[in-house]
């Protein structure tokens, strides 16, 4: 089952395209990895699918349900967020805000879905450190917590190892692997680490403005655009 | 100690400003800690300006200085937040714009009809006595639904404060809760203005936030340590202000000022005992 179809979809900036016509889709449990160059519109095409960028042609076709409230998003780390006093739980918890509705405060049911996502991420005995105090990795963990609180079924991550050391970069990517195939969530993941996408991802799209490739990644690999990103030796 | 405090409190005009005051550094103590995580601080501080500029307005048409000055200081709140979001025009530099130029116009207008004399001394720095009675209901009231609205919208406000992208992108209009929050500090602003003097307001706002998140982990422990510290700085400095005559909004940063102190001196040796072990 399809959860999005982008069909001649293009984004643009003042005028100036950012990503043009780009034609895919994301199925029910699928893992897309979105990679490609800096400035090639990775960026552009998460806020578009998160609808808080309007296409400037084309359309996304979103299946039954998908609305907002129910797709969870680890956006990169802001500058705010650094020196934020806040405690761990309080963090995850936001992410279950849009369930509330019209009520003011977290039920019952936010609380233990929030308890939840942190023992299943490994950091509840985390749950009353302070966010500003926790390593980068324990931080992304808190924030992809927070995503899973937000959602039953897709997740979209940006670039969700940026500024961790490799050792834990691994860990991040063992972690977003284990909810795709233990938890069923479909996960769309910018990143420009090339290799680790080729090994977790189920299926690629690769970005140049426009669509250079997109299907399967066993295809990608025996594709002209994939051996020359891969082979290239640069994991830009 | 107890016969000073029956002293003070014979007097209705000191009642009154502890009644008024002390709502105020709550509401001020309570958005402060958004605005000060948002980067929003400087936004308080324009908006005192303009609102001297609207009390200088008021006076000259002899009209009630809160009725015109909550309107005027609403609008410029919604008009900063625009700007500070737009990328177009730095924020910081269209609000240095925006607050020079309202106290420029309010001191024009001030000096060309009653002239410069004690009151405009009064709006710049407060007065112990700015409080009339009839203020005081509107003060008391409009405290009383800033209260309740972020109370109200608690959690609303902490997810638009910590991570804004993400906010909008799982559902949640975070330009309305913006909104919100720019509405709810015009309001504090322009209540403790007079009391504090609008280049002193926006210290309760900046203060008790920053002070306690020295020390505080939690969003929720920041905001209930940020308003007993507001509110124990407004009473010390009503006292002190009261028995040695010094200005009122004056004295209550300076109180602020050593709490900030010792805060930050306990941080430090915080950290210091921390790398020690």
């Amino acid at each position: 089952m399809s959860l999005i179809q982008c069909n001649h979809l293009s984004f643009a900036y003042d005028g100036i395209f950012a990503a043009k016509d780009l034609n895919f889709t994301v199925n029910s449990g699928d893992y897309l990895c979105i990679v490609g160059e800096n400035g090639a519109g990775k960026s552009t095409l998460m806020k578009g699918l998160l609808r808080l960028k309007k296409p400037a042609s084309g359309s996304i076709v979103y299946s039954d349900g998908l609305t907002a409230q129910q797709i969870g998003y680890l956006p990169q780390q802001t500058a705010v967020q650094k020196d934020f006093p806040a405690s761990v739980y309080e963090v995850v918890l936001s992410g279950c805000l849009n369930q509330l509705g019209i009520l003011p405060f977290y039920g019952k049911a936010q609380k233990q879905a929030a308890l939840h996502r942190m023992e299943q991420l490994g950091i509840s005995h985390l749950k009353h450190k302070c966010y500003r105090e926790l390593s980068g990795g324990q931080q992304q963990r808190v924030l992809l917590a927070r995503a899973l609180c937000a959602t039953q079924s897709l997740v979209l991550l940006d670039e969700p190892a940026a500024g961790l050391d490799p050792v834990v970069t691994q860990e991040m990517y063992e972690l977003v692997h284990k909810i795709n195939q233990e938890l069923g969530i479909t996960v769309i993941m910018v990143s420009h680490d090339i290799r680790c996408a080729v090994r977790y991802a189920k299926t690629i799209l690769h970005l140049q403005q426009e669509q250079l490739f997109f299907g399967t990644v066993e295809a990608y690999q025996n594709s002209e655009v994939g051996r020359k990103f891969l082979g290239g030796g640069t994991n830009a | 100690m107890l016969d000073l405090l029956r002293e003070i409190f014979s007097y209705p005009f000191m009642v009154r400003a502890f009644v008024v005051g002390t709502l105020v550094a709550l509401c001020a103590s309570l958005l402060g800690v958004s605005l000060v995580l948002k980067r929003y601080s400087m936004i308080g501080d324009g908006l005192s300006h303009v609102g001297f500029g609207a009390l200088a307005i008021a006076t000259a048409l002899n009209a009630a200085p809160l009725a015109v000055s909550i309107p005027i200081v609403v609008v410029a709140a919604f008009l900063l937040l625009r700007i500070s979001e737009s990328s177009k025009i730095k924020g910081d530099a269209a609000i240095a714009l925006i607050s020079t130029g309202a106290l420029a116009v309010g001191i024009m207008i001030v000096s060309m009809t009653t002239g410069m004399n004690t009151d405009v001394c009064n709006y710049l720095f407060g007065s112990i006595l700015g409080m009339s009675k009839s203020d005081v209901r509107l003060s008391i009231g409009l405290c009383i639904v800033v209260l309740v609205l972020f109370a109200l919208f608690y959690h609303r406000i902490f997810a638009v404060t910590f991570d804004e992208t993400f906010a909008r992108a799982t559902g949640t209009n975070a330009g309305l809760y913006n909104m919100l929050i720019a509405l709810l500090t015009a309001l504090v602003i322009v209540l403790g203005m007079r009391m504090m003097g609008s280049l002193l307001i926006s210290s309760l706002i900046v203060f008790p936030s920053l002070t306690s998140m020295r020390l505080c982990k939690s969003f929720k422990a920041v905001i209930l340590n940020s308003a007993v510290i507001s509110i124990v700085c407004l009473w010390v400095g009503l006292v002190i202000s009261y028995v040695y005559a010094t200005p009122t909004g004056a004295s209550i940063v300076i109180c602020n000022i050593c709490i900030f102190v010792i805060y930050w001196l306990i941080q430090l040796a915080k950290g210091a005992f921390l790398r020690e072990k």
